[in-house]
C-alpha cells in the first residue's frame, strides 16, 4: 500500500497535525512502509474468526447513572490554557 | 554495612521494621543517589521535598505500629501516571506544564501502603517507543555500558527507561512501569533488573495517560522477583473507576515465590526462533534459562504458537489505533500547550497545537491509526487486526489448556544498544518488541527476569508468561530462574 502526497495530506486534517508541504514525501513513504509490511495479514485466514473486542473474559459492569464526583470547576480548568468562570475560553467558532 | 540504596525492598522493610535505620535515612540516601546521577537523566521530575515529606510520614507511622506493606519504600513512578499536584508530562511537549488535580490509582495503593515518592521517571513520549529517544526531556541513559566501550551511551530501552535506569543504577529501590507491547519487559532486560506486565485488568488504568487502552497494563519494576512480588500486591486490586479492572481477588504473591518448580511443566514456543534467525547468543541464554528451570525440578516441552509470526503487525495496527483515538484529547482546549496566532480558527488551533507539542514518532502512530480507522479502511486494517489477535489469544489459551504451566521465551531479541547509533526505519525500532507483543496482544502476564551477561557485557532477560491471572506461577518460576541464574553483576557505573 503505497500513500502519496494529497492521502497523507488528509489523513494529518482527519488527525488535526499540521504537515508542512515539504514534510508530505518523506512522511508519505514512512508510512507507506509501515503500511507495507502490514499487509503481511493478509496471509492469515481470518474468515471464520471473530474479532476480539475485549481481551479479558468478562462483561463490562454497569453503574448507577448518578453524579459521584465534581462540584470545583476552579480544579478541573486549573490546567486551561485559558479559562473564564469556570468555563474553557476557545477561538470563535461561529463568525 | 551495606549501603542503603543497595539494599531489596524487602531488606529495606526489614530494617526500618528492625530501627537499623529510618525512612527518611533511605529517602536522603537516593535523593543523594538521583544528585549524583542526574547524567543519567532517570527522572524528568525529581521530588525531594515531597520524598522528604512522605518518609518522615512513614516514620511516624511506623513508631505507631501503623506501617504498611510498602512503608517507607523510595520509589520511581513513571511519568504516565498521574500525580495529585506533580506535574505529569508523559514526556511530551503538549504535557509539559500539566499538573493534575487528581492521583492515579496505582500510585494513590502505592502511597497508602506507605511508598515515598522520589520523583517521576522518565519516558518514550506517550509510551511511545523502545529506546526512551522520543522523550521531549531526552532520553534517559542506561547505566550500563559495553565492557570494550566504556564511554559509550546505551538506551535504557523503552518506554519504561527512565523507571529501568533509576532502578538499575539505585535511584530507586523500586519503580512503576506500564507495558504495551513491552514497555516494562524490555527496559528491564536492557537494565538488568525484573519488570513484570501483570494481566490485564490486574491493576487499574485510571489516572494512568492512555496510550491504547485494550493493551496498557502498569507493573512493577525492582532488582528481585521478590520485590516485584510485594509491589504488584500493593499495586493491584479492583477499581471501579476503571471498567476493565478485574473484581479478582489480590493474592499474597510472595506467598508462592519459594515453592519452586518441581512439577511445572514449561513451554518453549517454537515461533521464538525465527526465520530470520535469532541470534546465538540470546538463543545461547535461553537455552541455559531452560537448563536451569529443568535443573530445579521442572519439564520443558517444545510447544508451537503459529501466528506468533503475525503480532507485531497486529500490534502496529491496534495500538496506533487506539492512540488516534485516545491522543485526540489534547486539542489545546483543557490542558497542555495551545498555539494559537491572531485570527485563527478551532481548526488552525488544533492543528498548530498538535504539531508543535507531538514529536515525531507520536505524529507518526497518529496518522497510522487514523488512516487504518478511517472510512474504507476499517475492515481491511482494524477489523483484520482484531481476528488476527483473537487467533495469537487462542495460541496462548490452547498452550495453557492442554499442557503447559508457564512458556519461556527471550525477552529481547539483542541487549541494549548505543544511544548514538544511527536512527533506524521505524519497522526495525518495532522488531525490538517481537518477543513481548504477543503477551500483550493476549492480556496475559509475562515477567522478564535477568539470568546472564553477554559477550559485550551487557544484562538479557528471559521473560516468562503465565495464564491470565497467575502471576504467583510466574512469580514462582522467575525466582527459580532468578536463584538458578545468580545474577549478581552491576553496572559499571556503582563501582568504586
Amino acid at each position: 500500500m503505497s500513500l502519496d502526497k494529497e492521502t497523507v495530506r488528509k489523513i494529518a486534517f482527519l488527525a488535526r497535525v499540521d504537515v508542512p508541504d515539504d514534510q508530505l514525501a518523506p512522511l508519505a513513504g514512512e508510512l507507506s512502509g509501515i503500511l507495507d509490511w502490514i499487509e503481511q495479514l493478509r496471509e492469515v485466514d481470518t474468515s471464520a474468526v471473530e474479532p476480539m473486542t475485549s481481551v479479558a473474559e468478562m462483561t463490562l459492569p454497569w453503574r448507577d447513572d448518578a453524579v459521584t464526583d465534581g462540584g470545583y470547576p476552579e480544579r478541573v480548568t486549573a490546567n486551561a490554557p485559558d479559562s473564564q468562570d469556570g468555563f474553557y475560553l476557545v477561538p470563535k467558532v461561529v463568525e | 554495612m551495606t549501603k542503603l540504596t543497595d539494599l531489596t525492598i524487602a531488606e529495606a522493610r526489614r530494617g526500618l521494621a528492625a530501627k537499623d535505620f529510618t525512612a527518611v535515612d533511605l529517602a536522603e540516601a537516593h535523593i543523594a543517589a538521583m544528585e549524583a546521577h542526574a547524567g543519567l537523566n532517570a527522572y524528568v521530575t525529581p521530588t525531594p521535598d515531597t520524598a522528604r515529606e512522605m518518609a518522615a510520614a512513614s516514620d511516624a507511622r511506623i513508631a505507631k505500629g501503623e506501617a504498611g506493606a510498602m512503608e517507607g519504600i523510595p520509589l520511581a513512578i513513571k511519568d504516565l501516571f498521574c500525580t495529585d499536584g506533580t506535574r505529569t508530562t508523559a514526556g511530551s511537549n503538549i504535557l509539559g506544564n500539566f499538573v493534575p488535580p487528581y492521583e492515579s490509582t496505582v500510585s494513590a495503593n502505592l502511597w497508602g501502603a506507605g511508598a515515598v515518592l522520589l520523583g517521576k521517571a522518565n519516558l518514550d513520549e506517550f509510551a511511545m517507543g523502545s529506546s526512551n529517544t522520543t522523550s521531549a526531556f531526552g532520553g534517559a541513559v542506561n547505566p550500563w555500558t559495553r565492557a570494550a566501550e566504556p564511554d559509550r551511551q546505551l538506551v535504557p530501552g523503552g518506554s519504561s527507561g527512565g523507571s529501568a535506569a533509576a532502578v538499575a543504577a539505585r535511584l530507586a529501590l523500586g519503580a512503576t512501569g506500564t507495558d504495551t507491547g513491552g514497555s516494562i519487559r524490555q527496559p528491564a532486560s536492557f537494565c538488568g533488573i525484573s519488570g513484570l506486565k501483570p494481566t490485564y485488568g490486574r491493576c487499574s488504568r485510571w489516572g494512568i495517560v492512555a496510550f491504547a487502552s485494550s493493551l496498557d497494563q502498569a507493573g512493577p519494576m525492582a532488582r528481585t522477583v521478590g520485590d516485584v512480588a510485594i509491589m504488584l500486591g500493593a499495586m493491584a486490586g479492583h477499581d471501579p473507576k476503571d471498567s476493565t479492572s478485574a473484581p479478582v481477588a489480590v493474592p499474597d504473591f510472595t506467598a508462592a515465590l519459594e515453592q519452586g518448580v518441581k512439577g511445572l511443566t514449561v513451554g518453549i514456543p517454537k515461533e521464538y526462533r525465527p526465520d530470520e534467525g535469532l541470534s546465538p547468543e540470546i538463543e545461547a541464554i535461553w537455552t541455559r534459562g531452560m537448563e536451569m528451570l529443568k535443573d530445579a525440578g521442572a519439564e520443558t516441552v517444545d510447544i508451537s504458537l503459529p501466528h506468533t509470526k503475525y503480532a507485531l503487525a497486529t500490534y502496529y495496527i491496534i495500538a496506533p489505533a487506539e492512540a488516534s483515538s485516545n491522543l485526540a484529547r489534547y486539542d489545546g482546549v483543557r490542558y497542555g500547550l495551545r498555539v494559537l496566532d491572531e485570527g485563527d480558527g478551532l481548526n488552525d488551533m488544533y492543528c498548530k497545537t498538535r504539531a508543535a507539542g507531538f514529536g515525531a514518532e507520536v505524529k507518526r502512530r497518529i496518522l497510522i491509526g487514523t488512516y487504518a480507522l478511517s472510512a474504507g479502511y476499517y475492515d481491511a486494517y482494524y477489523l483484520k487486526a482484531q481476528k488476527v489477535r483473537s487467533l495469537i489469544a487462542k495460541d496462548f489459551k490452547d498452550a495453557f489448556d492442554t499442557s503447559v504451566d508457564v512458556i519461556l521465551t527471550p525477552t529481547t531479541p539483542s541487549a541494549a544498544f548505543p544511544m548514538d547509533d544511527e536512527p533506524t526505519d521505524p519497522v526495525t525500532m518495532y522488531l525490538n518488541d517481537v518477543f513481548t507483543v504477543p503477551t500483550s496482544l493476549a492480556g496475559l502476564p509475562g515477567l522478564s527476569v535477568p539470568v546472564a551477561l553477554t559477550e559485550q557485557g551487557l544484562p538479557q532477560g528471559l521473560q516468562l508468561i503465565g495464564r491470565p491471572f497467575d502471576e504467583e506461577t510466574v512469580l514462582r518460576a522467575g525466582r527459580a530462574l532468578e536463584k538458578a541464574a545468580a545474577f549478581t553483576a552491576t553496572p559499571r557505573l556503582l563501582e568504586g
